[in-house]
């Protein structure tokens, strides 16, 4: 068994919340040059914004975007690793720390309908939990903007809509979603695992390097086939069109219902801010 | 790029088409979801929005030494339900944001007022136009209180003029 503290995860999960609100991953940053440099002209300059944005983030190093999200946290937890103390704890911990400390949006409301106060420091981060091969503890954070996390949608397809059906379904998403989500988009789709287990692929799917693929050929052919059809819906960079809507579709899939085929649509913006660390 | 400085009138607004990139000057104020549920909860509106220009912005607070955090725009589409009576109740004349507007909201600007597009996503970019930046109202909202900024040179896009022509149209 292997000690790891609760205070190192606080510390590692303050750091990621600064360094992800702050630095755009050398990944999204790739990705955007390379889809700037088929653009024409008009959608090139936005591209240039986007570019000039991060440079001024990292060197005044403030926040990318007002938006610093929701923190969407993945634990995946060696199993011969052993946690002193609360880990939920320790990761709220971090978030409260990285986001006060580093002047980060406070964005979370303690309860959905009535009051909606804010809690005032980003907590409580959404956590999901994997327990892994190995005695090491990987924390991803995912920082989730507002205005791209409504535009995802879910459905609870027929066997029989098929993969057209689900093809259907993606690109409608992204086309209802039009501007308001900050395009081009990274779209996370989960596919199969029942009502909720869709939603957190789709959410796990963002996590991915942008390029990279599916291991199962046939999903890695559908991610390709979708990333063509989303960006012949001409929405481009800010919805002001373009050759680019999406940057990267990412599918993950798992098995489900013989009866079901749930589809989720996950949003991601143009600003894909992501970290993570190995303790 | 055509200049524009605050308070605006119709007649600036007249020369302004759908598509033109603007830089903007002077003071706009912010508002967001809450803040605009309250606003329309006044029993009197306050003086500063007639004819203001309205940011939907819920900035980052502004670090030690900086006039301000990132403040980028927000979706627009969310504050929909208000603008009709922002503009009928409260005489707004703009909004700067991100994103589609309704029917209603169309109709409600024609000729009467503009909605500029900011680029969604580059708040940091943005925060280098703000020269004064201070929390006039409802400061116990935090972020989403009223904050009025002093701006130089602030880029926009029209989005949509007075004659309602909206640059989302796809079918353009």
């Amino acid at each position: 068994m292997r000690e790891i503290s609760a205070d190192k995860i606080t510390a590692s999960v303050a750091a990621l919340c600064a360094r992800a609100a702050v630095n755009l991953p050398p990944d999204t940053l790739g990705c955007l040059k390379e889809c700037k440099a088929r653009e024409a002209a008009s959608a090139k300059k936005i591209f240039d914004i986007y570019e000039q944005n991060a440079q001024a983030a990292a060197c005044k190093k403030i926040p990318l975007c007002q938006d610093t999200g929701t923190a969407v946290i993945f634990l995946e937890i060696g199993r011969d690793a052993h946690i002193a103390g609360d880990v939920y704890a320790a990761v709220n911990k971090g978030v409260r720390e990285g986001y006060t400390k580093n002047y980060l949006r406070a964005s979370i409301v303690d309860e959905p309908v009535f009051e909606r106060k804010n809690t005032g420091d980003n907590t409580p981060a959404v956590i999901h939990v994997k327990i892994v091969k190995g005695n090491k503890l990987k924390i991803i954070l995912l920082p989730k903007g507002g205005g791209a996390e409504n535009m995802s949608r879910l459905k609870m397809l027929t066997p029989a809509d098929g993969v057209q059906g689900v093809k259907d379904f993606i690109v409608e998403t992204v086309k209802l979603a039009g501007a308001n989500p900050c395009p081009p988009v990274v779209v996370g789709v989960g596919i199969g695992g029942g009502f909720d287990g869709c939603a957190e692929l789709a959410k796990y799917a963002l996590t991915r390097p942008l390029g990279s693929k599916n291991k199962n050929k046939k999903y890695a052919a559908l991610e390709a086939e979708l990333l063509k059809l989303i960006n012949k819906l001409g929405i481009g960079p800010q919805g002001f069109g373009g050759k680019t809507t999406a940057l990267a579709v990412h599918v993950e899939y798992a098995p489900c219902h013989m009866a079901s085929l749930p589809v989720a649509v996950n949003i991601g913006c143009h600003s894909h801010r992501r970290a993570e660390v190995v303790l | 790029m055509k200049k524009l400085k605050t308070p605006l009138t119709l007649s600036d607004l007249k020369k302004l088409k759908t598509g033109d990139n603007v830089l903007l000057s002077g003071v706009i104020y912010t508002a967001r979801d809450k803040a605009h549920a309250k606003l329309l909860n006044e029993k009197t509106p306050p003086d500063w929005l007639k004819g203001a220009v309205v940011y939907y912005c819920g900035p980052t607070p502004p670090p030690p030494g900086a006039i301000t955090g990132s403040l980028g725009p927000t979706t627009s589409g969310r504050m929909d339900k208000f603008t009709p009576q922002m503009l009928s109740k409260n005489g707004i004349i703009a909004t700067i944001g991100k994103g589609g507007r309704s029917e209603a909201v169309k109709t409600a600007m024609r000729g009467r007022a503009v909605y500029f597009a900011a680029t969604g996503g580059a708040g940091a970019l943005l925060a280098q136009t703000v020269k004064k930046f201070k929390c006039i109202m409802y400061p116990e909202l935090d972020a989403e209180a009223v904050y009025e900024l002093e701006v130089e040179n602030m880029p926009l896009t029209v989005a949509l003029d007075l004659e309602g022509n909206d640059i989302y149209r796809r079918d353009k």
